[in-house]
């Protein structure tokens, strides 16, 4: 499909594209082996200005939006998406203070990251509270001229390799919702320590770890916005960050057609490349719409919130929810069509299903997406009955 | 410090033909690439800015449609790029290119280090280099693994070799040839391809760096390719049997009549 993109667009797409299959593809396996963090290749995309690509000029990026940046994790995706976590959740790190930062935030932070030099991460889930993030226990209690943070997020992709961490925590337990606020704490504040890195089923290059608030001491002016803004915050940031983990999950999906197409054609069976039997096709047919499908939503929603509307939390869940149950299928239909050589780990077929799973879960679980556009719905036609 | 890299754009060697008339490599139409040993001379020009400070110029000599690799080498973060191109330059052997480079580099004016690749992979010579210096008239030092330090006059290199290497000091002006060892290359940049694509490259003919007509092109080419075949291979096989002493005796035997041991 021709999305007639721009010269700019179709140039942020090669280069993604070209550091993914000349520096990524050949460690891949290696490093979803050995899981270790890919050091190397963030010092690639930092290089080729990939860390800039949403983040506005005054503040060293490039000045691009959401759909750029769902082009180039696209490509790096189709790739490896462990390596592509890793990249987009510095971006997520990122989000709350492009969105909700200080000028002197923004001066301080974002050229960071948007030159590679630091790489962010974005912490709310606890041990006891995932989709219920209302439930979070960490608190932030003001000190003097310091907030003062105590508690434990869990599962932080980029804990313990990110320098800038924003977090939320609870500033006033009485008022519920309202009370939570967004932090910036940064990797050396006193009291800020990394607890256990996990083992995970898949996309086990990027970090998954605990990070731990101990009497940790951050100056004032490190609160985003204001106190009891926290959860706007997050649910704002998710509502841009979204359509991301749906173009990982285009990408991933893409990858796995391309490994399936190309098996499919060479292996032989009764004497026929197995492409030949209906029953592939078909199951090839259904990948390739259904990724096509998921890409049209994806662009749609980045473009719509790249519109700047005033909610797009529907929009941008659809994308999410929708790309990543499609990435799932696709992937384990891929390794279906590799047979026993796609259960096998010298294939990436395998990888490729143990990582898609991770997209139904991680920004919010697939169930709660549809929590949300569930009440978006029921929002809307209130609004149009009066 | 002023940097000059030369670089020439090659056919992708999967889709390389050659002409069955005239004999010379068929690259119309072909998937081009920037000859990849230049790739290291180009990263090294790049290293040695962000070291010492100064600029990076890519210079090709080629028809026009090697404005692509010179773009391409401007993603990387390369300063600027200038095209030698005119019919005149067509059919060039080692001693017209290094000729025309010559001339090109002298109209960019003052240049501090010029890199090079160590050869090409269309056709290998690893000549134009050291042609190149000589028509200069400056030091050169091919098969570079390292430049060590330098400073405004002299410079440290190390030049590999088969058993070793060497360290060599040289003043500057010098022209290096660089291998595969010296460095990574990076990957290009947003930034740099957004302005590659929107540079204007100058393109110098013949007559713009005031060459001498004669020395160009196939004109100024000593060599004529008259034809390019497959070698016959003319191998012979032997299977030496008996004993481990027997067999020795008679290897040794072998090797006294063909005279490869005395
Ligand atoms: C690899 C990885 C990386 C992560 N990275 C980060 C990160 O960088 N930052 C961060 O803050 N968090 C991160 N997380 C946490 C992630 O966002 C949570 O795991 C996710 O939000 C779900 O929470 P939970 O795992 O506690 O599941 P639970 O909330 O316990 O859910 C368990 C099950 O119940 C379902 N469920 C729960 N509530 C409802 C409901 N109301 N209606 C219907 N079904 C429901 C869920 O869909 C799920 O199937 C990461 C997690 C993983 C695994
Ligand atoms: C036997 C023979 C067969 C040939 N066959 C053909 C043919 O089929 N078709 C054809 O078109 N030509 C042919 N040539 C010409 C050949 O391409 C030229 O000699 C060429 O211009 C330079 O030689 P090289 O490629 O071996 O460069 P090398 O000396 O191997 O290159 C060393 C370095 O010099 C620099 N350099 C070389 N060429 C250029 C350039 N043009 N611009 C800028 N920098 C440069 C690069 O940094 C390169 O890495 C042939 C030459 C010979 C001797």
């Amino acid at each position: 499909m021709d999305y007639f993109l721009t010269e700019e667009q179709i140039m942020i797409k090669d280069l993604a594209r070209q550091v993914a299959e000349e520096r990524i593809l050949p460690v891949r396996a290696k490093l979803d082996e050995e899981e270790t963090f890919p050091w190397e290749l963030m010092k690639d995309l930092a290089q080729a200005d990939l860390f800039g690509i949403c983040i506005p000029e005054e503040y060293g990026g490039l000045g691009g939006g959401c759909f750029e940046y769902c082009l180039a994790i696209e490509e790096l995706a189709r790739v490896c998406i462990g390596v592509t976590t890793t990249y987009a959740a510095s971006g997520l790190g990122a989000y709350p203070i492009l969105l909700f930062g200080s000028e002197e935030q923004k001066q301080k932070y974002l050229p960071e990251i948007a030159s590679g030099k630091r790489l962010g991460a974005f912490a709310i889930t606890e041990a006891n509270a995932g989709s219920d993030a209302g439930s979070i226990l960490t608190t932030a209690a003001p000190d003097g001229d310091h907030y003062v943070l105590n508690g434990t997020k869990q599962w932080i992709t980029n804990g313990g390799e990110a320098e800038i961490y924003t977090v939320i925590a609870i500033t006033d337990r009485k008022k519920g919702a309202r009370g939570a606020s967004a932090f910036i704490v940064e990797k050396g504040d006193p009291g800020f320590s990394f607890g256990k890195k996990e083992k995970k089923m898949g996309i086990r290059s990027s970090a998954t770890r605990e990070v731990i608030f101990d009497e940790c001491r951050i100056p004032k002016e490190r609160l985003i916005r204001r106190e009891g803004m926290g959860f706007v915050i997050a649910m704002k940031v998710f509502d841009i960050s979204r359509p991301g983990i749906g173009a990982l999950a285009v990408g991933l999906a893409q990858g796995a057609l391309d490994l399936a197409v190309t098996y499919a054609k060479e292996r032989v069976q009764f004497g026929k490349p197995i492409i030949s039997f209906q029953a592939i096709q078909h199951m090839l047919a259904d990948m390739a719409t259904n990724i096509e499908a998921a890409r049209a939503l994806v662009y749609a929603a980045a473009k719509f919130v790249d519109s700047k509307p005033k909610d797009a939390s529907k929009e941008s869940a659809m994308a999410k929810m929708f790309s990543s149950d499609m990435a799932m299928k696709v992937t384990t239909d891929a390794v279906q069509i590799l047979g026993g050589y796609g259960y096998m780990r010298d294939y990436p077929a395998e990888k490729m299903m143990r990582d898609a799973k991770i997209l139904q879960i991680y920004e919010g679980t697939n169930q709660i997406q549809r929590n949300i556009i569930g009440q978006a719905l029921n929002r809307e036609y209130k609004v149009r009955r009066k | 410090m002023n940097i000059v890299v030369c670089i020439k754009q090659v056919p992708y060697p999967k889709d390389v033909k050659l002409d069955p008339k005239t004999h010379t490599l068929i690259r119309e139409g072909v998937e081009s690439i920037i000859n990849p040993f230049d790739m290291y001379a180009i990263e090294e020009g790049l290293r040695l800015k962000e070291r010492y400070g100064g600029k990076v110029t890519v210079l090709t000599m080629g028809p026009p449609q090697a404005e692509e690799a010179l773009r391409e080498a401007l993603s990387y973060g390369v300063d600027d790029a200038i095209l030698l191109s005119d019919k005149a330059f067509a059919g060039a052997d080692t001693l017209a290119t290094s000729y025309t480079l010559a001339m090109g580099i002298r109209k960019i004016g003052d240049v501090d280090i010029i890199l090079c690749g160590k050869q090409t992979i269309d056709s290998d010579t690893a000549q134009v280099g050291p042609g190149l210096a000589i028509r200069l008239n400056i030091p050169y030092v091919t098969y570079v693994r390292k430049i060590v330090h330098l400073n405004s006059k002299k410079i440290r290199v190390e030049r590999i070799m088969d058993d070793g290497y060497e360290t060599i000091d040289l003043n500057l002006p010098a022209l290096f040839t660089v291998v595969k060892e010296i460095n990574e290359p990076r990957v290009p940049s947003l930034r740099h391809k957004l302005r590659a694509s929107k540079t204007r490259i100058p393109i110098y003919s013949a007559k713009d760096i005031g060459a001498d007509i004669k020395r160009l092109g196939l004109n100024g080419s000593a060599t004529r390719v008259i034809n390019v075949f497959k070698p016959q291979r003319k191998r012979k096989l032997e299977w030496i049997e008996g004993s481990v002493e027997e067999q020795v005796e008679k290897l040794l035997d072998r090797l006294r009549t063909h005279k490869i041991i005395g």
